[in-house]
């Protein structure tokens, strides 16, 4: 296979890439001219579905299907853009915020033309200083070359873009927490329906779309939906859109160079582990690996060869893609050691209204809590499996997808590994591995 | 109409009944549990407690498909041809798992805890709870903190359900309350510095499903289970919610609003709920007294009735009858209105008739939901007018009346009272000290009382039957639940007897009475339903109640009733 060319990650080696004068310089805004110019919304919004972009926020949903799901007649529409990248191990919208920031800008005015809306709101998480003060300058430069504010070109068409900064919580990620905690209350995720296109920021028609979505945007308007369709997996069923287009792949962990990599979708694990990531550190073998995000469960080694594409990781019992960031795993990590990260984090990070979300994951962070601390029974695997089974809007019984993802690392791990756990409680706590009563906590486990 | 299945069993709704599908449940006769949906509140649908499992069956075909994923009751409409299944094993599953896990933290104090009783938690791990225990058992922990003065909350009996902060948002409107803090950590609080002191603050504890937030005024003071309930109405201003009073041993433990959508949905004021020490006053007036040479001598009552008519009627013989005020006091109700109206007319038809004072207090306060405190403080202006219009030749107000004393016209005066708060001052009362004849029928000292001949003891709204018109012409029954004070005669009775009228006075049958003599009140021949009857525009609603009772629209109210662990030790029922 021929090197594969970078199209989202093109200009970021250059100095001084996240300037207006370098974008320019290297064909940007061309795009938004031609939208601007030659094409109507609707136009806009059809090129996008021929291309069969999907979003790489996580979830997979078709943006062009998305954008179609505005009321027509809507008069005040919203665009959010998520920078909220909080699944852990994702690093990919940062690169593009901070070495970028105009590819992001443009595919946001494409975006907001298409959709109509004259407002974008780019809710970008406090932890990503330098993306904040990289968009900042360039929203600024923007205004100052035109290229935002009111009859943009000439063409008629308005667009204000806002930054707002989150307070550090993974659920504001989620794209109804997103416009919650944007209205400035608390991200406690909406019930849908109504969904975010019919009734979503301050009440109006909203879309809500990834950073990395958006930037793919103006190359599919430079270039065409044929282009972008010559990368990727091609759909196997008409009810398949397909995995198309460039992505960018996050690989950290137990690697020798962790990295970020941009490669049309469908690269094996193992070969971004090997080609990309140096391969595993310090001689060592690979043990397991986090497909695309915390969330999204675990590959065991046998599986590394699992394309990365929207449909590969559910075929070996992952939740899906994710964010694509994967997390290497060297063969001394303990997965007792995995499994208490996992549900420690999504016990930290769920908003807590849903009551089979909130107590699923305090109470299996609190029994991994137990049985990496030498208390553990066979039984709590048991209960970590029912567990696994009762929380989500997959079962239906959360409102939001956190719970899926707090599911799926409890699911892929007691499904894969569960002989390495049994035998770690039965090594750990001879005298009481068999103990079914319920037990008196341990008062400084009771909480993390 | 539109039919609905719920477990195999098709009922039908009509057209343009918006119910969810708990409500639809509820009128097939099966109960669907909740906690954080309450009809009087936005749905958020986040106890998940409530999950059911849905479809849709094809009119023509019969066929029915369901939905995959299990999916909320309280969110999801009763649209035609909706099927629901609340009993799979999957819907079971469920409830399992979200009772075991608000168990997790939860101290199952209930051998301390107010809500034992009337907890849904505690009724509903007995029907959909697990058998046994799988979780830790934790140290028990019950904190306590008050959240305003009425409000005490234990955080850690909380389930999360948001009822509370929905209400301060969507009802009070004052928002005082939030969560704080994130996943399992999550509580309830308030700002520091900001308690929770709106004057609709005490209906919080009523949502609140759970022993969390407490009354703190109620708090310890009976168990629930113990509490008889009556209907009743509050008095403490014209919007007349209706009411439960919960009474143990002839004891007012605790006021609670009852679900009137005529009146007062679901909710009621602090000031009706808490401002009813009056009640047990220890100054309440105990017994007759009559001045004989100026000091106070005691009376029974057989005597009295017979020096009421002494005072009274000699004024009205004398000088004729329109000399004579007989004052109906905005407390009584109607039918105790209505039979002092009689009275006053069988001595002379005359005699003035006089709408008592009308105690009126700063303005209306309208919070968020329309919810309306008023700023009429009195339950029955309308009926008593009504009834003064009716009988009187020239009937006044307290005002007319006042200056008809000044001018020397009104020459004896028979006044009822009933207010709870001081109602007359010095000056004021200092007006009837030339009256040749004053009786006075009221339930607590007042200056007017000092300066009476004859002072005759009545009872309050918790200690007689009676109806109220409110503001709004909305005619509502209570009943009584506490014994009339010692000493005191319930005031229909009083009139009663001085109508000569034999035996025990029945607010009923005067009320019956009433309706036949006076159009105003025609519709209520039948007696008074529990929403009421508006006696203005001829229409009101009435909420059905199934066999669930208050499920449909639970009220904040009491459910020991369902408390059916305790009903296993009743061996006759
Ligand atoms: C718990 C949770 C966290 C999420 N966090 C993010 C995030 O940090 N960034 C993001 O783009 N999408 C995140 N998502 C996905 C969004 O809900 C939404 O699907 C996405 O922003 C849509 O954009 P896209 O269609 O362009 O991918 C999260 C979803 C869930 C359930
Ligand atoms: S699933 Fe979890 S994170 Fe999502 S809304 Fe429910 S409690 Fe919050
Ligand atoms: S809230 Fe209910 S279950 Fe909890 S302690 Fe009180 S009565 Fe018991
Ligand atoms: S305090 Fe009561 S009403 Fe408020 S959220 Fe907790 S359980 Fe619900
Ligand atoms: S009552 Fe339906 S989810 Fe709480």
């Amino acid at each position: 296979m021929a090197e594969f060319e970078p199209v989202l990650l093109a200009n970021i080696h250059k100095p001084d890439s996240h300037t207006l004068s370098v974008y320019r310089a290297a064909g940007g805004y061309a795009a938004i001219k031609k939208v601007l110019s030659t094409m109507s919304p609707v136009d806009t919004v059809e090129l996008v579905k021929a291309s069969n972009l999907r979003g790489r926020g996580g979830a997979g949903f078709p943006c062009g299907l998305k954008w179609s799901f505005l009321p027509k007649d809507a008069p005040t529409v919203y665009m959010c853009v998520n920078a909220d990248e909080s699944e852990p191990a994702t690093f990919n919208n940062r690169i593009l915020m901070e070495l970028d920031p105009h590819q992001v800008l443009e595919g946001i005015m494409i975006g907001c033309y298409a959709t109509r809306a004259q407002t974008a709101y780019i809710y970008v998480r406090c932890e990503y200083p330098t993306a904040y003060k990289r968009l900042h300058q360039a929203i600024q430069e923007c205004y100052g070359a035109g290229l935002l504010g009111q009859n943009i070109n000439g063409s008629g068409f308005n667009l204000d873009i806002y930054l707002h900064r989150g307070a550090a919580a993974y659920i504001c990620g989620e794209e109804t927490g997103l416009i919650e905690s944007l209205e400035g209350k608390r991200a406690w995720p909406r019930i849908k329906p109504p969904f975010p296109a019919i009734e979503g920021a301050f009440r109006k028609p909203t879309v809500v779309n990834n950073i990395e979505t958006l930037a793919n945007v103006p190359h599919i308007v430079n270039r065409g939906a044929d282009w972008f369709k010559s990368m990727g997996v091609p759909s196997t069923n008409p009810k398949d859109p397909g995995s198309y287009g460039p992505k960018l792949y996050c690989i950290s962990g137990h690697v020798n160079t962790p990295c970020c990599v941009e490669l049309p979708l469908g690269v094996t694990c193992r070969e971004l582990i090997e080609r990309h990531g140096g391969g595993v550190w310090k001689g060592r073998k690979g043990k397991m690996a986090i497909p695309g995000g915390m969330s999204m469960g675990l590959l065991t080694e046998k599986e590394f060869d699992t394309p990365l594409d929207f449909a590969g990781p559910g075929k070996v019992g992952c939740l899906g893609l994710g964010t694509a960031a994967v997390t290497v795993m060297d063969e001394t990590v303990s997965i007792v050691d995995y499994l208490n990260n996992a549900c420690r984090f999504f016990a930290h990070e769920s908003c807590g209204q849903c009551t089979p979300c909130r107590e699923g994951t305090s109470w299996s962070s609190r029994l991994m809590t137990r049985i990496l601390s030498g208390k553990g029974r066979l039984k709590d695997l048991e209960i970590l499996q029912s567990i696994s089974q009762s929380i989500g809007i997959m079962p239906g019984t959360t409102i939001c997808g956190l719970a899926d993802g707090a599911a799926w690392p409890l699911k892929n791990a007691l499904g894969k590994f569960r002989g390495e756990l049994e035998e770690y409680i039965k090594k750990t706590n001879p005298g009481g591995y068999q103990q079914e009563e319920p037990a008196m906590a341990l008062v400084e486990l009771a909480h993390h | 109409m539109a039919t609905i299945t719920v477990d195999g069993k098709e009922i039908e709704i009509g057209d343009n009944e918006r119910l969810n599908v708990i409500q639809a449940a509820d009128r097939a006769g099966v109960s669907i549990p909740f906690y954080c949906w309450h009809p009087g509140l936005s749905v958020v649908a986040s106890c998940r407690m409530c999950l059911v499992e849905t479809g849709t069956k094809n009119k023509e075909t019969g066929e029915i498909s369901m939905v995959p994923k299990l999916v909320p009751a309280c969110q999801t409409p009763a649209k035609d041809g909706t099927v629901v299944v609340t009993n799979s094993p999957k819907v079971k599953a469920n409830q399992n798992f979200v009772q075991e896990g608000i168990l997790l933290d939860h101290p199952v104090d209930c051998p301390i805890c107010d809500q034992a009783g009337e907890c849904w938690l505690q009724d509903y791990y007995f029907e959909f709870g697990h058998q046994e225990r799988r979780a830790d058992i934790h140290p028990f922990t019950s904190k306590r903190r008050e959240l305003g003065p009425h409000v005490s909350l234990f955080a850690d009996r909380c389930v999360m359900c948001s009822r509370c902060v929905r209400f301060t948002r969507e009802v009070s409107g004052e928002g005082e309350l939030m969560v704080i803090d994130r996943g399992s950590h999550a509580e309830i609080d308030v700002f520091p510095g900001f308690p929770i002191d709106n004057k609709m603050s005490g209906n919080v504890n009523d949502i609140c499903p759970v022993g969390a937030l407490c009354s703190t005024d109620f708090l310890y003071e009976q168990r629930v289970w113990f509490l008889e309930a009556q209907n009743s109405v509050c008095t403490k201003c014209s919007t007349g919610c209706a009411t439960q009073m919960h009474v143990n041993q002839n004891q007012l433990y605790r006021i609670q609003p009852r679900f009137n959508p005529n009146a007062n949905d679901w909710w009621m004021c602090d000031a009706g709920r808490y401002e009813n020490q009056f009640v047990t006053a220890p100054e309440r007036l105990d017994g007759v007294v009559i001045r004989r040479n100026n000091a106070w001598e005691p009376l029974d009552w057989p005597h009295a009735i017979r020096e009421v008519y002494n005072h009274v009627a000699d004024v009205a013989l004398n000088h004729g009858g329109s000399h004579l005020a007989v004052v109906l006091s905005p407390f009584l109700s109607c039918e105790e209105a209505y039979l002092l109206a009689s009275y006053a007319v069988s001595i002379l038809s005359d005699v003035t008739l006089v709408v008592g004072k009308i105690p009126v207090v700063g303005h209306d306060e309208k919070f968020k939901s329309g919810f309306t405190i008023r700023a009429e403080k009195c339950p029955n202006r309308r009926g008593v007018e009504e009834i003064v219009k009716h009988f009187g030749k020239q009937p006044l107000d307290w005002d007319g009346m006042l200056a008809k004393i000044a001018t020397g016209e009104i020459k004896g005066a028979y006044v009822t009272g009933g207010y709870g708060d001081p109602w007359i001052d010095d000056a004021e009362a200092a007006k009837f000290e030339h009256l040749e004849s004053l009786v006075v029928q009221d339930i607590l000292p007042s200056p007017l009382a000092r300066r009476a001949k004859l002072v005759l003891p009545g009872v309050t709204a918790f200690e007689k039957d009676g109806s109220y018109v409110n503001h709004a012409g909305l005619i509502q029954s209570a009943s009584w639940g506490l014994r009339p004070h010692g000493g005191a005669h319930v005031d229909g009775q009083t009139f009663s007897d001085l109508l000569g009228r034999r035996g025990i006075y029945n607010a009923a049958d005067v009320l019956k009475e009433l309706a036949a003599k006076v159009p105003f009140f025609a519709r209520c021949t039948d007696g008074v339903p529990p929403a009421g009857l508006n006696l203005v525009t001829g229409q009101e609603k009435h909420p059905l109640t199934t066999e669930l009772g208050t499920v449909t629209h639970p009220t904040p109210t009491f459910r020991s009733e369902g408390s059916r662990m305790l009903e296993v030790e009743t061996p006759t029922r």
